[in-house]
Parts: C-alpha cells; structure tokens; sequence
C-alpha cells in the first residue's frame, strides 16, 4: 500500500513550462509576501488582529483581498484563453495543446464564480450589512470567522492544482459523464469537486449567519421598511445561498460517489442519468447568479441615492423587485439546456419565466435613472461605475431575454454569442458592481478614500474594454462560433479574435490601474484621509461612525426613526451617530473574542482535501480528527467574550472628535 | 422606427460578419423562422433598451451637480403614476416576446416534423469521440463525418451518443440538439438551398471536441440517389466488429462510407449504453418528454 495515494513526482508538470513558469511566479509572490511579514515581525499582529479575528469588517475586508487576488488568477486565465484563440486559425494549433487549454477555460469559469464573485460578494455583505444595521456584528461572529477561512481553504485547493496534479478539464459545470471517472481518470476534477464542496459550505454558512442577523439582529426602530435596500439584496441573496447550496453540495456529493465508490447517479452504465445532473446543478447555478447580482444591485441603489443626493426612488418598489426576483430565480433553471430535448411546453413554460426576471429587474433600472431625476449627480468613481452597469447591463439583458425565447437558443446555445451575453451580465453587473461597492466603502474600511484619478482610470479602461472584448464574441456567435474552441478552421472568425485579445489587453490595462490605484492611495493616504466618517454625505448608519470603525461599531447603538436612518437624522440636526455630547455616560461592551477555530478548521479541510483528491487515505482521516478536535475545543470554550471598558470607549471617542475638529 | 434601427444594426453586423456560413445566413426554413424570431424578439426589446440607454446618459448629464439649470427635487421619492409606467414598460415587452417565446417553442420544437408533401428522409445519428455518425436506416448505408441530404427534403433525425453528450448542431440549417447515451432525440430539419454547410458538436466533449466537425452536403435528389448507390458499392459493412473500431477515440477524422450497416444498430447503441439487463428498459427514465429511448 502507497502511502501517498496517487501522489508521486509525475503529479508535477515539470516538462510544461508554462504551468511551471506560474507555479514559479506564484511561489514567488508567496515568499516574498511572507517574509515581508517576517522582515516586519508582523506575524503577532497577523496572528492577533486579522488570521483570528471575528470581527466582521476584517472579515468582509480579508474576503476582498481574496477575491482581489483570485481575480488576478482568474484573468490570467481569461488572457491565455484570449490569446490563445487569436493564435490558434486555420491548421494552427496556437500555442496551448487541448488538455492545458481544457484545464485553463474549466479554471477561468470556476474561480471567477465561485472564488472571486462570491467571496468579493460576501465581503462586502460582511463589511457594510451590520454597520448599515447600527448593530455590533453578525449572528455568530465565530461561525463568520470559519466561513471565510473555507472559502479560502477552496481558493488554495484551486491554485495547488496548478503546481501538484491537474485542474478539471470538463467545464466549470463538470457535466457528467464527460466529468466521470471513465472519461475524466485524473485528479483535476477531484480538484474541483473538492475546492468546491469546501468553499460551498462556508458559503452556505455565511448565508445561514447572514440571515439570521438581518432578521433578528436590527438597531431599535429599524424595521424591515426603514433597512437600507443594499441589507434587502443581502437578505435575499443570502436567502437563495441557504435555499440553494444545498442542492450544489448534494450534487458534487453524488458526483464523489460516482467516483470514488462506484456509485451510478451519473454514469454510463448502470442506470445513471447524466441530465439529472444538469438539472441539479442548474437548480443551483442560476439561483448562483442572483446571489451574486443582487448585491451588486444593492450597491447601485446605494450609490445612486448618495451621490444623487436624493432618497432612493421607488423603495418600496425596489423592495418588491428585489424579493420577486429571489423567488423567481428558482423558476428558471431549465432555460440552461432548452436543446435537451424537452417538450415545447416545459421549453416554452421557462422561456416566458426567464422573460418574467426581467420585469422586476427592467423596473428597477428605472427606479435608478428616477433616483437620478431631479438629483445632483457628483461623478465619483462609484457613481462612474453605476451609469457604466446600467448602460451595459440592459444589453446583456436583451441579449439574455433573446436567448430566453426557446427557438432563438437553439440557435446560439453554447455559442460565444452566450459567452458575451454572461460575460455582458457578470462584468457590467457583478465586477462593475462590486468595483463601485469597494470604492464606495473603502474610505469606511480604511479611514482614507481611493485615489479618484486612477480609479476613473481604471473604470474607462475595463469599460472600453469590455466592449471592445465582448461584442466581437456577440457577432462570433451568430457566426456560428461555438465555445471552448481550442482551435478553428474558419479564418474569417479570426479578426474578430483578435480584436477580443485586444480588449482583454485594454481591460488588463484597467487592472494595473486599479493595483495603482490602490498603492498611490495608500502611499497618499494622509491627504486622502476621511476625518468625518462620512466622506461622501452618505445617508445610512455605516456613515454615522468612525472611518475606520472601531471594533464596536457604534459607541451608542443608533434608534432609527425612518428610512435614510442617517441622513434623516443629519436633516434634522438629530444625534443618531456617536452622541458626543458629554452628559451620556459611555458604558462597557461586550464583544465576541477572537478565535482561531476558523483559521484552524480551515487548516484541516485543505488537508481533507488534499487527501482526498489524491486518495491518502490516511491522511483525509487525519484531517477529519483534527478538524472535529478544533471543533470541540471551540465548544468547549468558557468565555466567549470580552468587555470594552467605558474609558476605552470614551478615549477612542475624544481622539476620534479631536481628530473631526482638525 | 424601431425597425429602421434594427436593419441598420443588422446590416453593419452582417457586413462586419462578412455573413458566411453563420445563424444569419439561413438555408432551411427552420434556420429561417429561428433567424426570423431572433429579429422580431430583438426588435421589441430594442424599442425599449435604445430608450433606456438614451435616458440613463442624458438625465446623467442633465442632473449633474455642476448644472445649475436643473432643479433640484430631493423629495422626488415616489410617484404611483411612475410606478405604474416603471412595471408595465417591461411587463408589455415581456407579454410581446414571451408570446413570441410560446409560440415558437410549439411552432418550432425539435421534435415536430415539417410539414411536406415529400417524404422525409430518415438519419440516425451517433456522436462518437470524436466525430459523427450518420446511420441511414432505410438505405442501409452508413456515413462518418458527412450528411448528404437531398435538397427541399424534411430530413428526420435521430440522435444519441455512444459516450460523453455533445450537441449535433447545423447553424444554416436551424435547431442544435443534445446527443446523450441511453437515449434518442429527435429533430427535424430542412435544406431548400443546393450547398455545402459545416456542421459542428455545439458541446464540449473532451480534447478532440474543435475537430469534431462534419459537413452538410445539400444535393439534388438524383446526386442523393447517386451518393446512396456510391456509398454501396464502397467501403467496408457497419456490423459490430467495425462499430467497434469506430468507437475508439480518433480526432479529426476524413469522412468515409460504409456499405452496409446492421439490422438496428442504432437500437442497439442506445441500449448498449443503458446496460444489458433487460429489466433495466422499462423503468422511468426521462425528464424530457421528446427524449424517449429508441424502442426494440
């Protein structure tokens, strides 16, 4: 018996030199960061103030680094895939052979959902729901804390792949039996299998905390009416996570058995049935998609009012937009293979329900155009990647109600004609989204705002870009291109090619200006820095206190009186932020104490997986122990919490206003 | 008008596209009536979306706040008449193309024959790693990586797969379709134009997936008949020890012809995959209605 399963030397490409180059680069960057952190003795700091922290806003900020980070990944991929069908016309072959390219489209697909999306997504929710609620922190801090980590603990699964083994070649929907061990014999799609089910699970508990806090924890007087809509998106999204990821991890469960015990939910033989994986997954999948736009347009009604100066247009509407969409999205599924074969009625049934998602989300764009009528627009970076969503997204909408109608997607189902259409959703509604939301916030996080000149910068460059990457594929597509090409015959298809390499070239260039972006405001921070707390006139809670805030939140929690708690408090010159008058006396606050349980549990799941993927049996049992241990001492925990004394509280506060009146 | 718009938009596409061999340039009246609803259901939407993008860049511009010209109206929050305006925009285009949506699922839906006075012509087809084959039951002549069909024909396909799903798909001709193992769909298609079309799997199926490419030969029914008797006289016979060199995976393969094909290959392959066990045919298989197992 081999005591390391599967692994030996061969798992290591080392006759490839383009996965070593990367592997190379990659080990690089790790070093270097880490004895950065040596070099700086700040491994106390790390260990104390971050890696085991349970405070939500380091949390929401950790899952932006990782998802900031799994972008660069995710758009190298995007540009090898680019470059590579720019190449590859005619007789040739470009420069990736089938079964690297196969691997580089599965990873793109797969890191860009599930690894940068939705921790960028989360992190968001995670920094700025508890804060816009006037509250302290989420539901279960500690469970926060673990959620996070297995995302990441997914994350590292994913980039190990590339240096030890392979990742999936079979799509990032793993469609057996192409993703079944007779077919797909290697490690990659154990790769997927687990990176996925480990990070599925901290995202459905996540989204179990996340609705736990939105609907049991609210500062006084703020009822379901008076929440921020950005809170409303989060409860709906994080409704769909509980809802819906349950189905992901059941159906990757039932793809493990097929094959690793012989199972036959999928296969070939023994009476598997291959569409009821696409059924499943897609039960998953497209509510996936709403989890990840929904936010996105929380953070568009935000901006929109804040920097329209004005309330949001049509609340109550927004409201209902918001919650119709939540349930809908469960009612649509099938529109991913309407060239299955069903009957006209089932095509036609999701069809005409598909179209129906448009009706609330076509109301909500105008809600935002009304937000800005009759308002005064500042064009700050958030407000630039606002009007850039609205004006892409409802032509990825079109483009996606056209593929809604049954006989139009036997035409271009699997086309790159698809491919421009999510990726017109995904960029222009997601990335766009989020890119508005982390400069919207980041003077919250970090007491100083982004540079707006690089951040304008970076806005046309990815928007430019986009176009320019995306409508060839539009055009691609009705010529008849189909998807995951590694190579083509028709040269005609390859100007158009070009041009998208081109656009991702233009978009790549948006990315060194976000990364520049980034350093310029932290070498500048001083005169970036926000002293007021609230830099952009904003008219939630989350502006009311300190920028950065403290661990606490709010020194006194906030009673909320209506809708725009802070800005109507503002409006009538009423003290709903820290109250600084001197007459109220500061009180202790208990917080939750931070803990390593997440830290180490994801510890463990990465050597789970790591086990698993590579049969060492031993190994995964090891983990298993390990990660039950973490769990009980955690249980076993006297006390889990702290007490901020009043005069911690009381110093922080005079600093804080010391440094408002300078 | 809106269609003015939308033929220019369509015609700068076209021109760009150099309009070869793609969904634009039909050559069957399904590819036809398909390219005819992606313009209507474009169309409507267009009328809406081209309006939208306008409003969204000009109430930008107007209501800057360096414009001292707009008026300022903070308590602007709520109109039930704009409200009303707001949902029913989007709800009349979705009642327009979700008309056009049922309609031309049912009117077009793979499964239907095309209404003809002439007889169809039956292919069976099998999507193999990686390339096709087209099985013609009642000429008894089978054909790897090159369908011939007899011009303004209705052409009536069967499909599975002998491994991984792939989607037979056409893009002159109209309507792609899944290829799965242990089951038949079905789909109807018709050429009305004399020609070559390239044919392709719409479905990625593993590294020889780019070069599993076919060609649609569209000939006159005596170039048809001609083709058949050619094919007879050629090559070796389908039986099962020559599907079985067939099933290994090859890539880029030339097409080629055999003579003679077995008595219900196709059945067999269908059932093959679904495993030997005879009790196995008859439990419930199939979410999808059309997609039905080939019968013994």
């Amino acid at each position: 018996m081999n005591l390391l399963g599967k692994l030996d030397w061969n798992a290591i490409p080392l006759h490839e030199p383009i996965i070593m180059g990367a592997t190379a680069f990659m080990v690089v960057v790790v070093l270097v960061v880490l004895g950065f952190v040596t070099a700086k003795g700040a491994w106390p700091y790390l260990w104390r103030e971050w890696l085991t922290s349970v405070d939500h806003k380091r949390i929401g900020a950790m899952y932006c680094i990782l998802a900031l980070v799994m972008m660069l990944r995710g758009f190298s991929d995007a540009i090898m895939i680019r470059a590579q069908q720019a190449l590859a016309a005619g007789g040739a072959q470009g420069y990736l052979p089938p079964e690297h390219f196969n691997q580089i489209f599965s990873a793109h697909g797969t890191i860009m959902i599930l690894f940068m999306a939705m921790p960028f997504v989360v992190g968001l929710m995670n920094f700025a729901v508890p804060l816009q609620l006037g509250v302290r922190d989420v539901a279960f801090p500690t469970l926060n804390s673990v959620s996070f980590w297995l995302t990441a603990s997914g994350a590292l699964l994913v980039n190990i792949s590339l240096a030890v083994g392979e990742f999936s070649k079979a799509g990032w929907w793993g469609y057996p039996p192409l993703s079944e061990l007779q077919y797909s014999p290697g490690v990659g799609v154990d790769y997927y299998l687990w990176s996925l089910q480990i990070s599925g699970i901290g995202t459905l508990l996540a989204g179990i905390n996340f609705v736990t806090t939105i609907l049991k924890l609210r500062a006084p007087g703020m009822s379901y009416m008076r929440m921020p809509v950005f809170c409303w998106t989060a409860l709906a999204a994080n409704l769909l996570i509980v809802a819906a990821f349950p189905v992901l991890t059941a159906t990757l469960a039932m793809l493990a058995l097929d094959r690793y015990l012989g199972f036959h939910f999928f296969t070939l033989e023994g009476q598997g049935n291959q569409m009821l994986y696409s059924n499943l997954f897609w039960v998953w999948g497209h509510p996936e998609v709403y989890i990840l736009i929904l936010p996105a347009f929380g953070v568009f009604s935000e901006v929109m009012a804040t920097f329209s100066g004005k309330p949001l247009f049509g609340y109550r509407s927004m409201v209902a937009a918001t919650m119709t969409i939540c349930v809908l999205s469960f009612l649509v599924w099938l529109h991913h293979f309407f060239t299955m074969g069903a009957s006209a009625n089932v095509n036609g049934f999701f069809g005409v329900m598909s179209m129906i998602i448009a009706l609330p989300t076509g109301a909500k764009i105008f809600n935002w155009l009304f937000t800005m009528y009759g308002g005064r627009v500042r064009f700050s970076v958030p407000v630039l990647w606002s009007i850039g969503f609205m004006v892409t997204f409802v032509i990825g909408g079109m483009t996606g109600v056209l593929m809604a109608v049954p006989p139009a997607d036997f035409q271009l189902h699997n086309s790159v004609f698809l491919v421009a259409h999510f990726h017109n959703v995904a960029i222009g509604g997601v990335v766009f989204g989020v890119m508005a939301g982390y400069n919207y916030w980041f003077p919250k996080a970090f007491g100083f705002k982004l540079d707006e000149r690089w951040g304008r910068a970076s806005f046309w460059c990815w928007l430019v870009g986009f176009y320019v990457a995306f409508m060839p594929l539009y055009v691609l597509g009705l010529m008849g291109m189909t998807r995951r090409m590694q190579h083509y015959d028709d040269r005609s298809w390859q100007p158009w090619l070009i041009a998208a390499a081109l656009g991702t070239a233009i978009i790549l260039v948006g990315v060194v200006c976000q990364i520049v972006q980034l350093v310029v405001s932290i070498r500048r921070r001083e005169e970036l820095r926000d002293e007021t707390g609230d830099p952009w006139n904003g008219r939630t809670l989350e502006w009311a206190t300190t920028s950065p805030p403290p661990a606490w939140n709010f020194a006194f929690q906030p009673k909320v009186v209506g809708l725009d708690a802070f800005w109507s408090s503002k409006g009538r010159a009423l003290e709903a932020r820290n109250d600084p008058a001197p007459t109220r006396a500061y009180e202790p606050i208990e917080m939750p104490k931070n803990s390593a349980t997440g830290f180490v549990t994801a510890f463990f799941a990465v050597v789970i997986g790591f086990a698993l993927i590579w049969h060492i049996w031993w190994l995964a049992g090891v983990g298993m122990f390990g990660a039950f241990l973490t769990l009980l001492a955690f249980s076993f925990r006297r006390h889990n919490e702290i007490e901020v004394p009043a005069e911690e509280i009381a110093r922080f506060a005079r600093v804080h206003q010391a440094g408002a009146a300078a | 008008m809106r269609y003015g718009l939308l033929a220019v938009l369509l015609t700068v596409v076209m021109m760009l596209g150099g309009c070869t061999e793609g969904v634009l340039d039909p050559k069957g009246p399904i590819a036809l009536a398909e390219r005819q609803i992606l313009f209507n259901a474009l169309g409507i939407m267009l009328a809406i979306v081209i309006p939208v993008i306008l409003a969204t860049l000009g109430f930008a511009f107007w209501f800057r706040a360096s414009n001292e010209r707009a008026r300022y109206r903070p308590d602007f929050t709520y109109s039930g008449r704009l409200e009303l305006l707001v949902w029913s925009i989007p709800a009349m285009t979705v009642l327009l193309v979700g008309g056009v949506a049922w309609i031309g699922s049912h009117d077009l839906d793979p499964g239907r024959p095309i209404n003809s006075t002439v007889k169809p012509v039956n292919v069976q087809v099998v999507s193999l790693d990686w390339k096709w084959l087209f099985i013609y039951p009642d000429e008894g002549i089978a054909s790897v990586n090159k369908l011939v069909v007899p011009v303004d024909t209705p052409v009536s396909f069967e499909l599975t797969s002998s491994s991984v799903m792939n989607s037979f798909f056409v893009p002159q001709l109209g309507s792609q379709i899944y290829t799965m193992s242990g089951m038949a769909t079905r789909l109807h298609l018709q050429a009305d134009h004399l020609g070559t079309y390239p044919g392709i799997s719409a479905m990625f199926s593993g590294d020889g997936f780019p070069d599993m490419r076919f060609t649609v030969d569209a000939v006159t029914d005596g170039g048809f008949a001609q083709w058949v008797r050619q094919a007879r006289e050629t090559g070796s016979a389908l039986d099962k020890q020559t599907y079985a060199d067939l099933v290994k995976p090859s890539k880029a393969v030339a097409p080629f012809t055999y003579r003679g094909v077995a008595p219900d290959l196709f059945g067999s392959i269908v059932n093959t995959a679904m495993g030997t066990h005879e009790s196995h045919r008859d439990s419930a298989l199939s979410v999808c209605s059309t997609s039905q197992r080939a019968e013994r």
